[in-house]
């Protein structure tokens, strides 16, 4: 058994996280996080996370797709491709729209993917509460809430106390690998 | 009126659940999961995929074959130069739309239903975009060439032409088939979790794992998930509508009578749905059947399928009379004249008004509710629909270019054994794909019928104990 990387505090339903994870941000742990099978309305607010970029990432990535899309046309065919079909503007612009809209659509999309799982830390194979038995469950009907070691306000024994005035199914020490 | 009736009545006006009461959260996973880490190799399925898989074959066979001698083998020529091939193309197309409409549509206007039959319908819409995009490809005829399509550096210095719609439609199509492919996998990562955690095999854990890529649940996680998926389905909802759009202007930016016309993009895309829908409940009905999953996709499901066909169906059918009336207004000495005329008479007098039939007449019983709520009608009209929207595909491209204004370049199209070889074969390979789905993926998302669930709505501890009622989740009746 190797060093404590955390407490695991196992919740019945949604509600009872939600009313614990604001408890433990309202006492001052900051470094913990909550676990449940699906979204669940309001959680992330009570664990104090109000910082979600994936909007913006998509915003970037489609400005790109759009400039990418028209840059693309506009430089095949007004300057390194050029054809005059019957004295026809070489910028055509309104020919050019359909594909600026795809390719703007291709890379937010991508970039939602990619930045969601970027920014969730994703692919990541191994995290310490995979050691925990029960955690199987947290995919399928059950809710955890986590308070991790690195908290400055983290004490083995104090926090246990602390979660277990919060009435869980059970509480299990998260081990470090 | 007897008491009887009254309640056979009530009974028929009953609105049936999204969800049959009875589920939580440990049941639903058990369902859906099982059958695919649990449920033993059935001699159905088995003999299913070989049936297909020999289709499969077949369709190897012809594109073999064709590769070998080129596109003479095919009914097609001056002037038909665009048979099968494209008619299949925009039929397969069209049935994929379909899925993103249920997955990116719905989901914006906060239909809960689409819960239970988004997944199926989305890999539905991935195996037609592999089918259809097998057409194009081999009409070519010459397909280590296709990389000519693509603005790719080359040594003969060529670079594809923006202006044509052709190539539209090849960028409208490979990022439909791109993003459909992501927003699929997207959904299905939280699954893949909860695969990974019931397999009981730790080699099936590790494949399952593997896809899950870690997935934990994390609030933070699930927080930048769902903002994720809903500017996907944002930015899907006008992709979708933009690819059948880009596949009409193929026919509506020429000036072959017949093609030459502004209604296109919307019938386009109204048709489109029309037999996408109609190929949901195609596999829906056995699948939920085969399954017993007769409680997470109800009739409710198939009943508002059925609405969507049926509302589609008649913006198809405004299509089809708006083509009469424009010719009719253009006058009998024109070309648009002309074609109606040869629609009416010609030649493929009885591909056409089998398209009546099939499209415009026989979905009209959807009108009845009993029909609605009724599998199996809903089975026979689906397929129906299916061909009358083959049918209308075959006219639009056949009639048109057999015929158009010079008579001495007229000329019949007759398909030959190798288009339906091939044909048939993209039926089998569609298939086969769906028999490999349903086996190693939920066919339903677990998460989001999780969602559809009372107790997944927070509600302030100690206030009230778990009550359907103060859980807003109207839809739900029946759970106490």
């Amino acid at each position: 058994m190797s060093a404590l990387s955390g407490l695991l505090a196992e919740f019945e339903s949604a509600s009872e996280l939600v009313a614990a994870a604001k408890t433990t941000h309202r006492s001052g742990y900051n470094d913990i996080e909550a676990y449940s099978p699906f979204p669940v309305h309001g959680l992330g607010e009570a664990i104090g996370f109000t910082k979600n970029r994936v909007p913006l990432v998509v915003l970037i990535g489609g400005i790109v797709g759009a400039c990418t899309g028209y840059g693309l046309q506009y430089w095949v065919s007004a300057i390194t491709y050029p054809i005059n079909i019957g004295g026809r503007p070489l910028n055509s612009w309104p020919s050019f729209v359909i594909i600026t809209f795809e390719l703007t659509v291709l890379f937010a999309g991508l970039s939602a993917v990619a930045g969601m799982l970027a920014l969730n830390d994703l692919p990541r194979p191994h995290h310490p509460v995979f050691n925990v038995k029960q955690f199987e469950r947290a995919s399928q009907d059950r809710f955890f809430l986590c308070v991790f070691a690195a908290d400055p306000k983290f004490d083995a024994a104090e926090t246990r106390r602390f979660l277990e005035a919060l009435k869980p199914i059970s509480i299990a020490d998260v081990p470090d690998e | 009126m007897s008491t009887d009736y009254a309640i056979a009545l009530a009974e028929e006006d009953r609105e049936i659940p999204v969800l049959e009461p009875g589920h939580d959260m440990a049941s639903i996973t058990a369902k859906i999961s099982d059958i695919v880490l649990e449920r033993p190799l059935s001699i159905g399925w088995v003999a299913g995929v070989m049936f297909c898989s020999a289709i499969v074959l077949m369709l190897g066979t012809a594109v073999t074959y064709l590769f070998f001698k080129g596109t003479g083998i095919w009914g097609i020529n001056i002037p038909v130069g665009w048979g099968f091939a494209i008619v299949n193309f925009v039929w397969w197309i069209g049935i994929g739309h379909a899925g993103t409409l249920i997955s990116a549509i719905l989901h914006l206007l906060r239909q809960s239903w689409r819960n239970s039959i988004n997944r199926f319908a989305e890999a539905m819409t991935l195996f037609a975009v592999m089918c259809a995009g097998l057409f194009p490809l081999i009409h070519t005829g010459r397909p280590w060439l296709a990389y000519w399509m693509f603005p790719i550096p080359n040594t003969m210095a060529y670079w594809p032409q923006f202006r044509s719609p052709l190539l539209w439609d090849v960028f409208a199509v490979s990022t439909y088939g791109t993003i459909s492919l992501v927003f699929w996998y997207t959904g299905l990562i939280p699954d893949l979790a909860t695969l990974r955690d019931r397999a009981s095999n730790k080699y099936i854990r590790m494949i399952y794992g593997a896809l899950a890529m870690g997935w934990r649940g994390e609030a933070r996680h699930w927080e930048r998930y769902e903002s994720a998926y809903l500017l996907l389905a944002g930015l899907s909802t006008p992709l979708v509508l933009s690819v059948h759009t880009v596949v009409s202007f193929d026919f509506a930016i020429s000036i072959m009578p017949g093609w030459h016309t502004t209604v296109f993009p919307p019938y386009f895309v109204a048709g489109a749905i029309y037999s996408g829908f109609a190929m949901v409940l195609i596999l829906c009905i056995p699948v939920r059947a085969v399954y017993n999953l007769k409680d997470m996709i109800t009739l409710r499901h198939l009943e508002n399928a059925a609405k969507v066909m049926l509302a589609t169906g008649l913006i198809v059918a405004y299509g089809y009379i708006l083509e009469i009336y424009m010719a009719w207004y253009a006058g009998p000495k024109s070309i648009d004249w002309f074609t109606v005329h040869n629609r009416f008479f010609g030649p493929y007098a009885g591909p056409y008004w089998a398209l009546w039939i099939c499209n415009i007449i026989t979905p009209q019983v959807l009108w009845i509710k009993s029909v609605r709520r009724s599998p199996f009608w809903l089975f026979i009209i689906s397929l129906v629909v299916l061909v009358g929207m083959w049918l209308e595909r075959f006219v639009i491209i056949i009639l048109s270019l057999h015929r158009d204004f010079v008579p001495s370049s007229w000329g019949m199209y007759y398909p030959t054994k190798w288009d339906w070889m091939t044909y048939i074969g993209t039926l089998g390979l569609f298939v086969t794909m769906i028999f490999l789905f349903c086996r190693v993926l939920p066919v339903i998302s677990i998460f989001e019928i999780r969602m559809l669930l009372p107790e997944s709505h927070v509600h302030p501890v100690g206030a009230h104990p778990v009550d359907a009622k103060h859980a807003g989740a109207p839809q739900l009746e029946g759970k106490h």
